[in-house]
């Protein structure tokens, strides 16, 4: 799935019913009796695979899988089309991360139970997307609205990419793009918010858009989306969001990440009101509860 | 002047850019057909200066309009029936096209799954731009082709 499989009244459905597994979780302890969830993860990735791995227990139901390639049959060479067809002998539902860009929408097609995207490459990440925005609506109230600064790795960031897709479609979003000019957005999407006339900008210095900004999203420089070294340890240090900036800040203003953080977020910034990344993993979970629910039908 | 004779039945694809027939020839797989095939590099035209003309006598049905449409949709296709034209063909891009051209992003599944089908879907019919059904990857003309 992708997060604009989802109509923006079934997004509305799914984190309310988010939000209802956060305030009544004992309702939904034994919704997943009997269910299984294969975590299919060809790359590591222990924040995802244990969210999922918490979802589906918490609704009472059982997780299989892998969580690197080297333990699945991808070392011995069996292709994802076939690895899904065994996989829908087993599971109920999947949850797949995979280096390769398209690699779940592959196993969608060749599988008899729906497939979670948990990671295609530098492509999307929906089910983070998913918790970014309920993250918001839950401590915001609504979805629209905002300028929103994107700061950090904007080019290989697929965190980045899903939310600028699922939040063109709220009304009154403003775009303000914080990055090197290595690491700016894929021209694809530039290109998508001149045609749908969504207001961007894009800027390298996070101090001069600060004081406009109602939500800040700081993104890691990863090195595994890297093949030349040189390039990451000459970018990786180039924005950490500091107190001294966040005074520049507006006082509701929400600092997002979608984790795990290496030094683009200073500690001393954790307990400011405003940061609300830990909190977003545990959204992160909900999100991932009414998903599973859903996809099965079960709700 | 050169001469190419008439042909009794099959197809004339006119217009084409001059210099492009040979990789027309590639894309339609001309070269695995058993039949007469004339290429005419640089012939004089009113409305280009120069083009190209690809003469073949076969079966209409054998010719793969789609992958015609998404090399050049203002070739002009001459459906020739005892040695007149008896239809003009109209090219539209179509909506995707399958193995003509290859998804060249090294962080595409298609760079590792052996059988998957290299699919390219139209995402602008204004701008002409196709991109990979599955990473989404923008295909580039000067992308090598299959």
């Amino acid at each position: 799935m992708n997060p604009l499989d989802f109509s923006v009244e079934e997004l509305e459905k799914l984190f309310t019913l988010a939000n209802d597994i956060e305030n009544h979780p004992q309702n939904y302890a034994h919704a997943c009796d009997g269910k299984i969830l294969a975590t299919c993860f060809y790359e590591p990735s222990t924040r995802t695979r244990l969210s999922f791995e918490s979802a589906m227990t918490r609704l009472g139901g059982r997780v299989i899988g892998f969580a690197d390639a080297n333990s699945s049959s991808a070392a011995k060479g069996e292709s994802v089309s076939d690895t899904i067809r065994v996989i829908s002998c087993y599971a109920d539902i999947c949850a797949m991360r995979h280096p390769k860009e398209g690699a779940p929408m592959v196993a969608s097609e060749k599988s008899r139970i729906p497939v979670i995207n948990a990671g295609d490459g530098g492509h999307y990440h929906p089910t983070q997307t998913l918790t970014d925005l309920l993250t918001i609506r839950s401590m915001k109230g609504h979805l629209d609205n905002f300028t929103i600064g994107l700061c950090g790795d904007l080019k290989f960031g697929r965190t980045v990419h899903s939310l600028i897709n699922a939040l063109v479609r709220y009304p009154g979003t403003r775009f303000i793009f914080i990055s090197p000019e290595e690491l700016r957005v894929p021209d694809y999407i530039i290109e998508m918010l001149r045609e749908k006339n969504i207001p961007f900008e894009e800027v390298i210095r996070l101090e001069d858009v600060m004081p406009q900004l109602d939500l800040l999203y700081m993104t890691r420089v990863q090195k595994e989306r890297f093949f030349n070294e040189e390039d990451y340890v000459r970018l990786k240090d180039f924005y950490v969001l500091d107190t001294t900036k966040m005074e520049l800040a507006k006082q509701d203003m929400l600092v997002l990440h979608p984790l795990p953080r290496v030094n683009e977020i200073s500690v001393e910034v954790d307990d400011d009101p405003r940061a609300a990344y830990f909190r977003q993993a545990q959204y992160g979970v909900y999100v991932r509860m009414a998903l599973i629910l859903t996809l099965l039908e079960l709700v | 002047m050169l001469n190419v004779g008439k042909i009794e039945e099959g197809f004339v694809l006119d217009h084409i850019k001059a210099g492009k027939s040979l990789s027309i020839y590639e894309h339609l797989q001309l070269d695995k057909l058993d039949c007469t095939v004339a290429i005419i590099k640089n012939a004089r035209s009113d409305k280009l200066g120069k083009k190209d003309i690809l003469k073949v006598e076969c079966d209409i049905n054998m010719l793969d309009l789609d992958v015609l449409a998404f090399i050049d949709h203002n070739i002009t296709v001459n459906v020739i029936k005892a040695g007149e034209i008896v239809e003009k063909k109209e090219l539209v891009l179509p909506q995707q096209i399958k193995n003509v051209i290859k998804c060249h992003n090294p962080r595409c599944i298609t760079s590792i799954e052996q059988e998957l089908p290299h699919i390219f879907v139209l995402a602008d019919p204004v701008k002409e731009i196709y991109r990979c059904k599955y990473c989404e990857e923008k295909y580039r003309e000067n992308a090598k082709k299959f």
